[in-house]
């Protein structure tokens, strides 16, 4: 086991640090209560690269190694997590479909312009009768001439305002059941296809969340991703690096809200003295601080794994789901070392508290996760 | 929990007040982040700004668990309106109606009782939170009565409250919570002033801010209790207060609850109810159980403030352990309903939010433990009668 990172993993960290510190966690608060992220910083994180991280140097991409890449997810999400879940999304789920199973067509087409962030993508799996089991999905897809007609609803599509492409998932077969679901590449302005109002979310506030909704909608033949009947596994083995995404979203979020306490914690005095002095706030320190450290490892071994191609999918679920309850549990207890004041808007770790609850149900709930990991399990066993 | 039939009764009067005129407000009340007015009117009608208070005084006479059990129905549809009734009932008016002379019961307590006038308490300061024996609100003495100043903050009903029961230093050689004492503080009194609202995570539609005393003349007679038991009365008020957190966490989680179970038999996933599955199954089942054993915990510390028994021990631990057990059931009611819980769309987004407090406000969870095991090292002496601190000598 390695434990150093290597001088590409350490540069991508080392400069999303400092970019995230100087240019996203200063208004992370301000987008929080506008509940809006400036187009003018999207274009700028566009001008460094972060929305082509995975992707091949050849269509404009960085092309980082998984590790890297997550580092670099993890420093945003430190500074703001729903900038962190913007740029997850587009590059883990969107760009890496049309990576890993766009003919070469449909690469050129589109991989250039997402690279330089000018087409944002969306990833649509869930909809509302269809969440954990998103086999049970009904949208539908029917052939007519050139054209498939797609009719149905689909919920929680993240950047879904801000996306000219959404990867989704619809019933070319509903006779088949899970076998008839089939990826369908979406153009923003396709007939028929339209994107409804933000939602009122906990927190991730100024990250984009909608519904949307297609009727007898036309999208070109030539826009299937994949084979027919493959939507299924297209869509489970994107939510691997995503979920790796998810869970150094949580790490993030976890390092931000314990630094925010440990310097709390020195400055607050009670009963005469620092209450860093008590032994109750020192032993939350101690507890918080290998909670992180353990969720650290399991979310880079996933991202190393992923990069060999070993991955297997219950590595990814265990970092994900101890990694989003970790965060949890970190954010609770920096909200309890600040008392009244982690209460309120004030204090970042208000919002940490919103932002970490959903890393244990997007991209897969934690009982998402324990179904995929226990099933490994039995497997071997 | 097994409830002698006139307490079942009085709940469902008190649940179909609460569902019927408090619910479907609840997101609107959250959203905008105002209490409104007319429902507080409303509810004065019906007695319940007067709970703690005697008939006499133009109270209502409630039994304290009654008291709880209200704060618990109506936190159940709605934090912002329990926060908001506790602090009225428990910190403005109970004070008064407890510590005050005839005189000063009969002068407050029928505007407070009606709910004519909204009454609250102050004791935090931006430097004393945890450790609130530090004041540093300080009255000094004045022709026909004293001078305070100083700055409170996290007041509930700041703004709405027109009677304020708070703490001042009177001794100023004094330190720590000895020379302290408590006032009762008109709000238009010259010097009198009530800060911008606070921006919380949650209970957002509760009127929080702070209060300012700029030299606020205090005559003698709204001087509450004896000079230099300031602290302790607000300790005894914080003791029935924390009954009454006890209370609001209680309501929250089994509205939370309530909704979840509802969800999980409508919801259906891989072909049926969620509820037909075992990871759903046994996480209502904690929550139910976690739920049980708060209102045993809030009940009997209730009953004993209605026997008017020592209990700090007990509402200490009421208020920690339902206040914990609250965050337990609503994340996993969130859980339960998935994106949707993360949504507005669904209460228990906002009761997660507002359960928040619970674990925070009148006494953090930290210090409810520092309470509890303070009473715990008490009286070990006599341990099997006296065998161990003999081998310990």
């Amino acid at each position: 086991m390695d434990f150093e990172l290597n001088e590409q993993q350490q540069l991508m960290r080392d400069s999303a640090r400092e970019f995230a510190q100087k240019r996203l966690a200063f208004f992370a608060r301000e987008w929080d209560e506008t509940e809006e992220m400036p187009k003018s910083v999207l274009a700028e994180m566009a001008e460094l690269g972060y929305f082509g991280m995975l992707l091949p140097e050849q269509y404009g991409g960085l092309g980082l190694d998984p590790l890297s890449y997550i580092l670099a997810l993890e420093e945003i999400s430190k500074a703001n997590a729903a900038v962190e879940i913007t740029l997850s999304v587009h590059n883990s789920l969107a760009c890496q479909a049309i990576v890993k199973y766009g003919t070469e067509e449909q690469k050129k087409k589109y991989l250039p312009r997402m690279a330089k962030g000018e087409l944002i993508g969306a990833y649509s799996l869930s909809e509302p009768d269809a969440g954990t089991d998103a086999g049970g999905l009904k949208a539908t897809a029917v052939k007519k001439g050139n054209t498939f007609i797609v009719n149905g609803t689909k919920n929680w599509v993240t950047n879904a305002g801000l996306a000219g492409i959404f990867v989704c998932f619809v019933k070319t077969r509903p006779d088949l059941g899970r076998e008839g679901i089939s990826a369908l590449l979406v153009e923003k302005g396709a007939k028929g296809f339209a994107v409804g109002e933000n939602e009122e979310k906990m927190g991730l506030k100024c990250s984009d969340t909608r519904e949307i909704y297609f009727s007898d909608a036309e999208v070109p033949i030539g826009n299937l991703l994949g084979q027919e009947g493959q939507g299924l596994k297209i869509a489970f083995s994107l939510l691997n690096i995503g979920r790796v995404g998810v869970g150094a979203q949580a790490l993030g979020i976890a390092e931000a809200a314990f630094e925010e306490a440990l310097k709390y914690s020195k400055q607050r005095t009670a009963f005469g003295q620092p209450i860093a002095n008590f032994q109750a706030t020192q032993f939350k320190l101690a507890d918080m601080s290998t909670k992180i450290e353990a969720a650290r490892m399991l979310v880079y071994k996933a991202a190393l794994l992923c990069e060999n191609g070993g991955n297997s999918a219950a590595d990814v679920s265990m970092a994900k789901v101890y990694a989003s309850e970790m965060a949890n549990w970190v954010t609770n207890e920096a909200v309890q070392i600040h008392g009244g004041y982690g209460y309120v808007k004030e204090y970042a770790v208000e919002r940490y508290f919103r932002d970490a609850r959903v890393t244990e149900i997007y991209e897969g709930t934690s009982e998402a996760q324990k179904i995929v990991i226990s099933r490994s399990i039995l497997k071997k066993g | 929990m097994y409830l002698e039939k006139r307490y079942n009764d009085f709940r469902a009067k008190v649940r179909d007040f609460a569902e019927r005129e408090i619910a479907p407000h609840a997101a609107r009340i959250d959203k905008n982040c105002e209490y409104p007015r007319e429902l507080l009117q409303r509810m004065g009608k019906e007695g319940y700004l007067g709970m703690v208070v005697p008939k006499e005084y133009g109270g209502s006479g409630f039994e304290f668990l009654e008291y709880i059990m209200t704060v618990e129905e109506f936190s159940r549809v709605c934090g912002s309106t329990g926060i908001t009734v506790a602090a009225h009932n428990g910190l403005g008016c109970a004070p008064i109606a407890r510590f005050g002379n005839e005189a000063q019961k009969k002068k407050y307590l029928p505007d407070v009782a009606s709910g004519k006038k909204i009454a609250s308490f102050g004791l935090t300061e931006p430097q004393a939170g945890s450790d609130s024996g530090n004041t540093q609100t300080f009255a000094v003495k004045a022709d026909g009565g004293w001078k305070i100043t100083g700055t409170k903050c996290w007041i509930t009903n700041a703004s709405l409250g027109e009677i304020f029961n708070l703490t001042a230093r009177t001794d100023p050689n004094s330190k720590g919570p000895k020379g302290i004492s408590a006032f009762i503080i008109e709000r238009g009194w010259k010097g009198f002033s009530s800060g911008k609202k606070e921006n919380k995570m949650g209970l957002r539609g509760s009127d929080t801010a702070f209060l300012h005393l700029d030299d606020v003349f205090c005559p003698q007679e709204n001087l509450l209790g004896p000079e230099g038991d300031g602290f302790k009365q607000f300790m005894m008020t914080l003791d029935t207060g924390r009954i009454a957190i006890g209370g609001m966490a209680l309501g929250l989680a089994q509205g939370a609850l309530d909704v979840a179970a509802r969800y999980a038999k409508e919801r259906h996933a891989f072909g049926a109810p969620i509820s037909s599955y075992q990871a759903i199954q046994w996480k209502l089942a904690d929550m139910a159980t976690q739920i049980e054993a708060s209102r045993h915990l809030v009940y009997h510390a209730a009953r004993m403030r209605d026997m008017g028994l020592p209990l700090v021990k007990e509402a200490s631990m009421a208020k920690l352990f339902a206040s914990e057990a609250s965050n337990f059931v609503t994340y996993e009611a969130i859980q339960i309903l998935g994106g949707s819980g993360y949504s507005g769309r669904f209460p228990v987004e906002r009761m997660y939010r507002d359960m928040k407090l619970c674990e925070i406000g009148e006494g953090t969870s930290e210090i409810q433990r520092i309470v509890i095991s303070r009473e715990v090292l008490k009286g070990t002496e006599k341990l099997f009668g006296g065998i161990v601190t003999e081998k310990l000598s």
